[in-house]
């Protein structure tokens, strides 16, 4: 494009960095960045009017206290040299070569916003969903309002061992009186007292030695009220004399999963069980093969499962089918194999395959300039920690580069005097951080007045309106 | 519009009208403003601090004065010491960010730890024998001059290597 960068503006050379995405990789790179250097100035740019990701929409009603992260991510947000820009959709309402050429660097942390289907007939039936939805659902993602997922059934099918796959049983399964008291939405609160659920199944390929949910979220689940556990002991069978060769991490879960299982109970506990009315329980060496509909074919029936054999151990260990199926009955089936990433934007690189944006240590491959963090980097997998981690390793590249000169910033660049021009002219009207602020008192009033962290607006029209956008 | 239309633009705007944000926020504010972690006032007699020194990751020794009852997490927030990413969760039990080793000494004066911070200790990146949460620690008097070494990294594990969820 042939603009002198000097004829105007340069109010200064300072680096300008345009982040695309808010949850935590954006604001952690963001956060590393302007701690750094005195002089990077970021730009946060959002597609949703809200801030914060998967923080806001993804981590369970009932864990708050893993949402603290967003104070520290409000202090980023607040800092002079940080500005937040939501209501902008990049790839469509202004373009990754626009934002490159409007910033010295791009680092793309907009995350993973599909999910990985499972490839059987019958996953479109109507009582089939992904955990990335539900979980949207449940947490208040606009584009999942409409799911209204049928809960009329006794049986729901799990598909997955992660954490995912426990947050979507636990919140199925919770006492309701638990779930009032969270930020869970309405609309999901009011569809779980009338849901008929009692038993849930998780399924995964391998064994109990290969489940991927960590201990925390383990004895949450056998330690719900109204609950009792429900599993096949003889898929337990060797999982005794592999246990002193395990490292103490995954040591601990195994013996936890296996007493659960497999142990007779203290006479408490017995009673306890007794008088729970909901079951769940892991199901192990089972992959879907098929879903059933219902006679009418209006939604699922039940599900085909073959059995499967480990060849090899540890996390190595590798799913053969048997050649035997099993079918169960269900009227609900979520899947929760893994989110994925999409590409946004034609002129960046990506891999399909492994659905990320191709990079070197946050350095998108062939081409200057860019960089990603957080789950686009290096696949949808881990917690905020993780991507923490993750998003100081991009920060510190840039910062390299620009060091070593491989980042040119001798030439003052415009940033978001450029992209707010831009926006206007295309009717784009982006919110603010404090316009965020006013979204967030008024959730958070809303949500006092029925004892409640907050209540979640459940649309943008709703957002923008509110804002008077 | 296009690009370099909105360029041509530009340079006429007047940069007076190109407003900035004015509200400056120090670096220290990050971690202290808002929260109040230390349970209570406490008299600044040097009688009633415990000395604690910490091993940064770059090998340097940090050391500081606390008071009784504040954990190593309060430390760190008080005393502004800046561990890259250090109490995540805000001493909630929620992640393993504030990891801390210890000698094998100082580890059993630290006393038995719960199955809850057991639970999210286990997934702390470089986790040791001598390993604790420094949420979790609370100060006395008999704990004076302790070492605390902030581990290589505060990855958690929940990571899988095959890219599983």
């Amino acid at each position: 494009i042939g603009w002198s960068g000097k004829a105007f503006l340069s109010t200064s050379c300072c680096p300008k960095v345009c982040i695309v995405g808010s949850g935590p990789a954006g604001f952690y790179t963001a956060q590393h960045l302007i701690k750094a250097r005195q002089d990077v100035e970021v730009d946060i740019y959002e597609r949703l009017p809200v801030p914060f990701g998967l923080v806001r929409f993804g981590v369970a009603p009932d864990h708050p206290e893993v949402k603290n992260v967003i104070n520290t991510f409000t202090q980023t947000a607040k800092h002079s040299r940080c500005s937040f820009y939501g209501n902008v959709n990049v790839g469509k309402d202004v373009t990754v070569g626009e934002l490159q050429q409007a910033y010295h660097a791009v680092v793309l942390s907009y995350g993973a916003e599909g999910n990985r289907r499972v490839g059987v007939p019958g996953e479109d039936l109507r009582g089939v969903y992904s955990a990335k939805d539900f979980v949207g659902w449940y947490n208040g993602m606009p584009s999942c309002r409409e799911l209204s997922p049928d809960l009329s059934c006794e049986t729901a099918v799990i598909l997955g061992q992660g954490n995912v796959a426990l947050d979507v049983a636990r919140i199925l399964l919770s006492p309701l009186d638990a779930l009032k008291k969270t930020d869970i939405t309405q609309p999901a609160l009011e569809a779980l007292a009338e849901s008929q659920v009692r038993k849930v199944l998780i399924v995964g390929r391998r064994g109990p030695m290969q489940v991927a949910c960590t201990i925390k979220e383990l004895r949450e689940m056998v330690n719900l009220p109204g609950t009792r556990p429900e599993m096949v002991a003889a898929d337990f069978e060797g999982v005794p004399e592999a246990l002193k060769d395990l490292p103490r991490p995954r040591k601990r879960l195994t013996e936890l999963l296996m007493k659960t299982a497999v142990e007779v109970p203290g006479d408490k506990e017995l009673e306890r069980r007794k008088n729970a009315t909901k079951i769940w329980g892991f199901r192990f060496y089972r992959s879907p093969t098929e879903i059933f509909a219902d006679p009418s074919h209006s939604r699922t029936a039940g599900i085909r499962l073959a059995v499967n054999r480990l060849e090899g151990s540890g996390e190595r260990a590798q799913a053969v089918l048997t050649g035997e199926v099993e079918d169960v009955s269900c009227g609900l089936v979520i899947s929760s194999i893994g989110y994925k990433s999409l590409p946004i934007d034609p002129s960046v690189p990506f891999d399909s395959r492994r659905a990320i944006v191709p990079n070197s240590v946050g350095r998108v491959h062939q081409a200057a300039g860019l960089y990603c963090s957080g789950w686009l980097k290096t696949g949808p997998t881990g917690v905020i920690a993780t991507t923490m981690n993750n998003s100081f390793d991009t920060a510190r590249s840039l910062l390299e580069d620009v060091d070593s000169g491989t980042l040119d910033i001798s030439t003052g660049k415009p940033g978001s005097q450029i992209v707010s021009m831009l926006l206007e002219e295309r009717g784009v009207k982006p919110v603010t951080f404090s316009d965020w602020e006013k979204i967030d008192s008024l959730e958070m009033r809303k949500g006092e007045a029925c004892g409640k962290p907050r209540e979640k607006l459940l649309t943008v029209e709703e957002m923008l309106k509110i804002l008077h956008l | 519009m296009a690009l370099v239309t909105a360029m041509r633009r530009l340079a006429q705007v007047s940069l007076r009208e190109f407003s900035r944000r004015s509200t400056a926020v120090s670096w220290g504010a990050f971690h202290t403003a808002e929260r109040s972690f230390t349970t209570g006032a406490q008299p600044l007699r040097s009688d009633n601090k415990v000395t604690v020194h910490f091993i940064n990751r770059d090998g340097e020794k940090i050391t500081v004065k606390a008071s009784p009852g504040d954990s190593l997490l309060d430390v760190v927030i008080n005393e502004d010491l800046d561990f890259d990413g250090f109490g995540a969760c805000e001493g909630t039990l929620a992640c393993s960010t504030c990891h801390l080793v210890f000698n094998e000494e100082m580890y059993k004066k630290l006393g038995p730890v719960t199955d809850e911070e057991m639970d999210m200790l286990d997934l702390a990146y470089g986790l040791t024998e001598t390993s604790r949460l420094g949420c979790q620690i609370c100060l006395t008097k008999s704990l004076e001059g302790m070492v605390a070494r902030v581990p290589e990294s505060v990855a958690d594990i929940r990571q899988t290597k095959d890219g599983s969820a």
